[in-house]
């Protein structure tokens, strides 16, 4: 257990955030990511997960409320200091040109270089070992453009490691929806590769997720959101319910241990009937 | 592909570098007239007599100079635009931004503007005025499809400000007289023919200025080849690196244009062939299409003053009659 400083690693306070000439999306959210800890953020389209995540990052600006990054507001950080302690993994990354597997993964070092400066050797063994640990380094001379989807997402995720790479034990990894693009063997394998990652090196992940057993099977914590609110929050044992889902999804569940991996498992059975016309 | 990047750079600048070096030493020999460089450079005859000398320091020199100059502004800022707009189609030419510097240029010269602000003159500065709202349309419209701008948008774009701008040009060709007419209709194919070297010095800040900034951008049009937000999570400054390329290109378009007129298609062909051999990275392939650049257009101009000898072709059809299939041929290719 991390020592307790009176704050969490990154917070959001009260956020209310959207983007300019629509309503907001989030109305005051509220939550906790713990050092060291892997928070799924669960919840429907529309819901404001994405947008909660690009709140995080720092990609957008809270209309109120504040983004804490070790207990300091996020607004006067720049960019550059941000990007080497926080990296995203977008949901899917479309390159204009051909770039090998190694210069997309070298591009996560940018943060780290002055304006002039260009990649040296330490740089190279910070991307290599991030590509061994995502099992890309047989793949540094391919095209990233050849590639797999589950390749290219595993290529993204060396790369945002070779980015915070060096933040000791203060790094923290984003993941926006990271298995909507892959099939169930590359939803496995990636969800394993975040596990095996933070079993090696300190680490922070919080992860938006449709994926109701990806979250349940990966995450210590969750939170749930539900039209801009915080519908529940807490370890996923405890906010995992059928109560919460039907509340969340308008879906009938099952939430049952699976007995050989002792893994909390999410049935859906049936859309829940309809709550009246109101 | 580990070979350090310095390593590929200096190879990259030099053999590219030795390539311009060899077209701008051997065109101005190459001509209509056969002229010896022993006469042309001999002090003993007086220069009013030195029939070589005028020709090789008049004529072709300066010719040679702009083509240099002209080619490697337009490529570069051709791949600024590339990486800029994330896509390999996007030039100068094709967006409609050197039709608007020419119509800057032109208003300059055919009311006969003249000012000069800081050593650089009217027609420059209208030039860069020119590309500068044609690239502020261009950047709206980016800016509101946020996604980069798919192949069709951009096409469609280009093609509208071209006619756009062109209409404009001939309203005002319209007040020209009818010697500055033929003059100007061979400018707006793209014409080198210059003789003297006061365009050249006249556009010589806005290069150095847009070729400082082109170096500065190479990392960043790296990086926002990945997506807006994936670079702004990796730590840039996404707006200020757009704006920066925007303005840029415009200052190199708008120098070349006054310079050289609208000369098609060096935006496209040159930056292609450069990333087939030198591979995406912005740090090697700018300055490897800046050099290529002057390279391929000292070329064409060579070919535009002697296939047809003794007439002289603007250089714009001989860049055109090989740019326009190699445009068709990338559209076709492209998934």
């Amino acid at each position: 257990m991390a020592h307790w400083r009176g704050y969490e690693l990154l917070q959001a306070v009260d956020v209310v955030a959207g983007y300019p000439g629509r309503p907001s999306v989030l109305h005051g959210v509220s939550i906790e990511v713990p050092t060291g800890g892997f928070v799924g953020i669960l919840g429907p389209n529309g819901s404001g997960k994405t947008t909660l995540l690009r709140a995080l990052a720092g990609v957008i600006r809270p209309a109120r409320g504040h983004i804490r990054l070790d207990g300091h507001d996020l607004t006067p950080l720049s960019r550059q200091a941000l990007a080497r302690r926080m990296a995203v993994v977008a949901q899917e990354t479309h390159l204009a040109f051909d770039y090998s597997v190694l210069e997309v993964v070298m591009m996560g070092r940018y943060p780290h270089l002055a304006t002039f400066e260009i990649e040296g050797p330490e740089d190279f063994s910070i991307a290599r070992e991030a590509m061994r640990a995502t099992g890309t380094l047989q793949l540094q001379e391919r095209q990233f453009d050849t590639l797999s989807g589950g390749e290219k997402q595993r290529v993204i995720v060396a790369a945002a490691l070779a980015q915070i790479s060096g933040a000791a034990d203060d790094g923290i990894l984003l993941l926006d929806e990271p298995t909507v693009a892959l099939d169930l063997a590359y939803q496995l394998e990636l969800g394993e590769l975040l596990r095996e990652r933070q079993r090696r090196v300190p680490l922070t992940i919080a992860v938006s997720t449709h994926d109701l057993n990806f979250a349940a099977n990966l995450c210590r914590t969750l939170v749930l959101l539900k039209d801009g609110h915080v519908l529940a929050a807490g370890s996923t044992d405890d906010v995992l319910t059928s109560e919460h889902i039907r509340e969340l999804y308008d879906v009938e569940a099952d939430v049952t241990r699976h007995s050989p991996t002792g893994r909390v498992i999410v049935i859906p059975v049936r859309r829940s009937p309809a709550r009246s016309q109101s | 592909m580990t070979v350090a990047l310095a390593r590929r750079l200096t190879l990259t600048v030099s053999g590219f570098g030795l390539l311009a070096v060899a077209a701008i030493l051997t065109s101005p020999l190459v001509g209509s007239t056969h002229i010896s460089l022993r006469r042309a450079f001999d002090r003993a005859i007086p220069f009013a007599d030195n029939v070589d000398a005028q020709i090789f320091f008049i004529a072709r020199l300066p010719r040679t100079l702009a083509g240099a100059l002209v080619g490697s502004l337009l490529a570069s800022a051709g791949v600024v635009f590339q990486g800029l707009l994330r896509n390999p189609l996007a030039t100068p030419f094709t967006l409609g931004v050197s039709a608007g510097a020419a119509l800057g240029a032109m208003l300059a010269i055919t009311f006969s503007w003249s000012f000069a602000w800081a050593g650089v003159s009217a027609a420059v500065a209208a030039s860069f005025l020119g590309s500068l709202a044609a690239v502020g349309i261009v950047y709206a419209l980016a800016q509101a499809r946020h996604r980069g701008l798919s192949t069709n948008v951009l096409l469609l774009a280009g093609v509208t400000m071209n006619a756009f701008f062109s209409a404009l040009i001939l309203f005002v060709q319209y007040f020209a007289d009818f010697a500055q007419t033929y003059r100007i209709l061979r400018w707006l194919m793209g014409d080198l023919d210059i003789s003297s070297y006061q365009p050249l010095v006249s556009a010589l800040p806005l290069l150095i200025v847009s070729f400082v900034s082109f170096a500065w951008l190479a990392r960043p049009l790296n990086l926002l080849s990945l997506g807006d937000e994936s670079a702004e999570t990796r730590g840039l400054n996404v707006v200020r690196a757009q704006r920066t390329a925007f303005v840029s290109a415009s200052l190199a378009t708008g120098a070349a244009v006054s310079v050289g007129g609208p000369v098609g298609f060096i935006g496209i062909v040159v930056p292609h062939l450069v990333r087939l051999i030198v591979g995406p990275d912005h740090r090697l392939v700018l300055p490897a299409s800046a050099l290529f650049g002057a390279a391929f257009l000292v070329g064409c101009d060579v070919l535009a003053r002697t296939v047809m000898s003794p007439i002289e072709l603007p250089v714009g059809v001989i860049t055109a009659l090989i740019g326009g299939p190699f445009f068709l041929w990338l559209l076709v290719r492209k998934r």
